[in-house]
């Protein structure tokens, strides 16, 4: 056995070793290399039948648009769905993982529905556990059977309850909207009609929020993913024919190497030695 | 003892994006309407295109606090020049003044990116490109700002200037008819308000020739 000690990995979790690096390499002007944000609105309200959740659909890395139509209202049963703002791969991360628990958790509990609570608990647990370091801001909301539940979970752990909620950088253009028009009470076409409103006055005064506007309703025993319900953002111009583009690329120098080497087989060669 | 940062600066980036194209004797400058600040919009209806002689236009996009102190600089000294001179100064006289304005304030710079254009004094299209503090060159089309990164690339594949080291020297100015140029703006604003979050709302399009200055406005994405 040697004596030198075996390395073993750290637990999961995130490694803080490059850090002092990163700070170094930062110093000398060498930049980080950007993450994909989902600079977004996202909503969730409580009316007379259930829960509605609406989303828009911009993904932003720094201030160039790198998805026009990605998905924010992520699945994670059948009768509860998560909108993510903040880090586009740790909301995503987050929910599918979530998602699998609560699959596995409803196999080991008889089949019955999943709870929201349930969802809310794993979510926070897990968000809490990492610090703030998974930076996934989110919307919960789904119908069970002790009734409709909205939630906001923020990256450090913490929750709310809310008959109406908002996240996101267009977070503030739309809690305007629904602290002008919100009631108790609200039929499904007023809900829809309210978060559509909220999302697009994100979409329109928030530059990190665009393009088209997600909803998703969620009443007892049946839920309706509208994906891009209302467009609102359609391209302005069209040039009349198309563009040419002439440059054709010149070969300059042709050289090939070939990675294997083409071996002959020949028949009745000299037998294998024992 | 390490060096203490600033925690506040002077300038700020108001966002959006400016083209110029030279033609044979046309010259079409443009740029959005938008003006932003961190996420923020705080007006959709804002010209970023200053008209500083009879044949010469200048769009700006940066900090436009600077841009406006830039343009009552250029508008001034341009009166006086006028007074001394009785003529209007010529599109590269213009040119010349712009980047010595800028190189004034060398070590506390204007935060504007600009393109200047118009016509030079024998009526063919000319376009100017600066950087932040004066350096500048010839060319026969150029962007500038938040969308510059998506706009460059396309014209340059379109419009392919002459490398200006080629001797003798070749014009600069594109074969393109004032239409075609015009719907090439269009076109390229139309996809940088895809990508770019800081440009959109409207397109204002400013097309100098000989019979004088035209002005034309395009919706664009407002999201």
């Amino acid at each position: 056995m040697s004596q030198a000690a075996v390395e073993v990995p750290p637990k999961g979790g995130f490694s803080f070793d490059l850090c002092r690096r990163n700070d170094m390499l930062s110093k000398k002007g060498v930049p980080l290399p950007s993450f994909r944000k989902t600079g977004t609105t996202i909503v969730g309200l409580i009316f007379q039948d259930g829960v509605i959740l609406g989303a828009d659909t911009r993904a932003t890395e720094g201030p160039i648009v790198c998805d026009k139509n990605c998905e924010k209202i992520h699945y994670m049963a059948p009768n509860i769905y998560c909108c993510g703002a903040g880090t586009a791969a740790d909301t995503e991360a987050v929910t599918e993982m979530v998602n699998s628990q609560l699959q596995l958790h409803r196999y080991h509990t008889g089949g019955r529905e999943s709870r929201v609570v349930t969802a809310l608990t794993l979510l926070k647990s897990h968000l809490f556990n990492y610090q703030g370091h998974v930076q996934a801001a989110l919307v919960l909301g789904g119908v069970d059977v002790t009734g409709p539940h909205l939630h906001t979970i923020y990256p450090h752990g913490s929750t709310d309850s809310l008959p109406f909620a908002t996240m996101g950088s267009g977070s503030l253009a739309a809690m305007a909207v629904f602290e002008s028009k919100y009631h108790e009470g609200l039929t499904r076409e007023e809900g829809i009609n309210l978060v559509c409103e909220a999302i697009c006055s994100g979409i329109f005064n928030d530059l990190g929020s665009g393009s088209n506007v997600d909803i998703c309703v969620i009443t007892k025993g049946h839920k309706e993913y509208l994906r891009n319900h209302h467009m609102p953002n359609p391209r302005t111009y069209f040039h009349s024919q198309g563009f040419s583009f002439p440059k054709k690329i010149e070969v300059l120098f042709t050289k090939v190497t070939p990675l294997k080497e083409m071996v002959g087989v020949i028949e009745g060669g000299d037998a294998m030695e024992e | 003892m390490t060096k203490q940062q600033a925690n506040w600066s002077p300038y700020d980036n108001n966002g959006g994006s400016c083209v110029a194209i030279a033609g044979a004797d046309y010259c079409v400058v443009a740029a959005d309407t938008r003006m932003s600040t961190g996420y923020s919009i705080l007006t959709r209806d804002y010209s970023k295109i200053c008209k500083l002689a009879d044949k010469c236009v200048m769009a700006s996009s940066g900090f436009q606090a600077d841009v406006k102190a830039l343009q009552k600089l250029l508008a001034a000294r341009h009166l006086i020049y006028q007074q001394q001179h009785n003529k209007q100064m010529s599109c590269p006289a213009m040119g010349q003044l712009l980047s010595n304005t800028l190189y004034y304030k060398r070590f506390f710079p204007y935060y504007s990116f600009n393109v200047l254009g118009g016509l030079d004094s024998e009526g063919k299209g000319c376009v100017f490109t600066y950087d932040a503090v004066g350096s500048y060159e010839r060319v026969g089309y150029s962007s500038q700002g938040s969308g510059s990164t998506l706009i460059m690339p396309f014209l340059d594949n379109q419009l392919k200037s002459p490398s200006p080291l080629l001797l003798p020297a070749l014009d600069a100015v594109t074969p393109l008819s004032e239409s075609e140029a015009v719907d090439l703006v269009k076109t390229v604003f139309a996809s940088a308000t895809e990508r770019d979050i800081y440009t959109g709302d409207k397109l204002e399009i400013v097309v100098l020739n000989a019979e004088g200055i035209r002005r034309e406005y395009i919706e664009l994405r407002k999201d």
